[in-house]
């Protein structure tokens, strides 16, 4: 049976590949960039290719702020309902161990106060996001995410008149107006649909898909490639210093909305799309798909 | 060719810099964000002399990991944090703490460029993210002032061997990397239009 330790351990693991790592189709991208770009792009990609080895190789952050953290939690059943329970306080205490153990940066503050805690712990810091699911297993999903790239992200509320057009028109000031701010390449994750809140989240969870992973509806993976081409027709470049190679990969997300509604909405992503993924089976295997073991 | 700057600057180095230029940084130098800046300008204002003499000193945007090893601290990781976030506070923090060198990434606006024209300064661009690589050129971490303020918010005091390398992205003639990318960005906007067919 799944015992709570071993979910904690899980987590700190998780949090520990995702702020120490990149993943394969990050990684691959970057490099494919670094291929194509000359100058001052060239020079900047090389030093984040070199520093992926070195933070890999020293199990080390690759980037100084590693965050705040995110989970995507699905719950199946695993045969021990209190568990299920306990799961908030069991991520909260991952949280604490990994960020004295790793170490990840203390980065959550009061909002008012600017107190900082000291240990990435606050009212609803981290951020869990449950769903329940039919499976022998809990996977969970870290997302650490940095305030850089975060900072950049953006909502609108659109007429429905306003369409495709309009949320092309969007998306592209959105990139414009991120500019170098966001550590760029980004990669932009698109959520179309839902409410408010429901489109800021679908476009956190573009982010989770490997950006050489087009969306499954054909109209959705037309869009994504429109975008990614046409963002990289603007020369921001590599760390906004000018180049081909504006953002990595654009991923969107659709969700229904009201017939009156259209909201979309951007989440900016630093080229350090960092994110781990496990599953955590009834019998107690660990299985990690992002980083295999 | 490699160019080492050796810390505090004097204006005539600092002048003699162009955008475009690769630098190194050897001595001390002090990490700011938002509320180190806040701080740092309010002691100022009530009279209060800050912990150190900022007079030609470079100034990172920088909130780094730091790890205790017995009473001494050493950096993990030290990338660059957003510069842009510092644009209302940093005129006046050129002006009145005489700092020569601001290092960081993404830039910075109008004002802070015609201060450093003003006042000499350059802006110095570090890779965003490449902190593993950032801390390899900090070879003693000599204390720390404000730690009340957060680990990522105090004032770090560290020493640079060979920080970098660094980018003049942004020089003390007025001129700016960002600003002449952000005209092509403006140019090339209808391209990106034609593709996206709006």
């Amino acid at each position: 049976m799944i015992d709570e330790t071993l979910v904690k351990n899980t987590i700190i693991e998780l949090l520990k590949d995702s702020s120490t790592k990149l993943p394969l189709d990050v990684k691959n991208a970057l490099e494919k960039a670094y291929e194509i770009e000359e100058g001052p792009a060239k020079a900047q990609l090389e030093a984040i290719i070199k520093n992926i080895k070195m933070a890999e190789d020293s199990s080390t952050p690759l980037c100084q702020d590693t965050g705040v953290h995110i989970f995507f939690v699905k719950i199946g059943d695993v045969g021990n309902p209190k568990l299920e329970k306990r799961l908030p306080s069991i991520i909260i205490d991952g949280v604490r161990e990994a960020t004295k153990s790793v170490p990840l940066r203390p980065n959550a503050v009061h909002p008012l106060t600017r107190k900082n805690p000291g240990d990435n712990v606050g009212d609803y810091m981290p951020y869990v996001n449950y769903t329940p699911i039919d499976a022998d297993y809990i996977e969970i999903t870290a997302m650490p995410k940095g305030a850089g790239s975060e900072n950049m992200s953006r909502v609108a509320m659109l007429n429905p008149s306003d369409g495709l057009k309009g949320i092309k028109k969007f998306a592209l000031d959105t990139v414009v107006g991120a500019g170098s701010k966001p550590c760029p390449p980004t990669i932009i994750g698109l959520g179309i649909g839902g409410s408010a809140d429901i489109s800021i989240k679908l476009a956190k969870m573009a982010l989770l898909r490997p950006i050489d992973q087009r969306h499954t509806d054909p109209a959705v993976a037309t869009l994504e490639k429109e975008l990614f081409e046409a963002f990289n027709a603007l020369g921001i470049g590599v760390m906004g210093l000018g180049g081909k190679t504006t953002v990595l990969g654009v991923n969107a997300e659709l969700g229904y909305c009201h017939t009156a509604s259209l909201p979309v909405a951007i989440n900016v992503q630093c080229w350090a799309g960092r994110r781990a993924t496990a599953r955590i089976y009834r019998d107690g295997r660990v299985e990690h798909l992002t980083y295999k073991r | 060719m490699e160019k080492i700057l050796n810390l505090p600057l004097d204006e005539k180095t600092v002048r003699e810099l162009k955008v475009g230029e690769t630098v190194y940084l050897n001595g001390i130098f002090f990490t700011a964000r938002d509320e180190a800046h806040m701080h740092a300008l309010e002691y100022a204002k009530e009279g209060k002399k800050i912990p150190y003499d900022f007079k030609g000193a470079a100034i990172y945007h920088c909130g780094p990991i730091m790890a205790k090893d017995g009473e001494k601290w050493r950096a993990v990781a030290a990338g660059p944090t957003t510069s842009t976030r510092m644009n209302s506070l940093e005129p006046e923090f050129i002006e009145k703490f005489k700092v020569s060198a601001i290092i960081g990434k993404g830039g910075m606006s109008k004002p802070t460029v015609d201060a450093m024209q003003k006042f000499g300064c350059v802006y110095l661009a570090i890779t965003g993210g490449a902190a593993v690589l950032a801390a390899k050129g900090i070879k003693e971490v000599l204390g720390v002032e404000w730690y009340e303020l957060g680990m990522p918010e105090a004032l770090w005091v560290l020493v640079g061997e060979k920080f970098g390398p660094l980018t003049v992205a942004i020089d003390a003639h007025g001129n700016s990397l960002y600003a002449d990318v952000e005209k092509e960005v403006e140019k090339n906007i209808p391209k990106a239009k034609e593709i996206l067919k709006i």
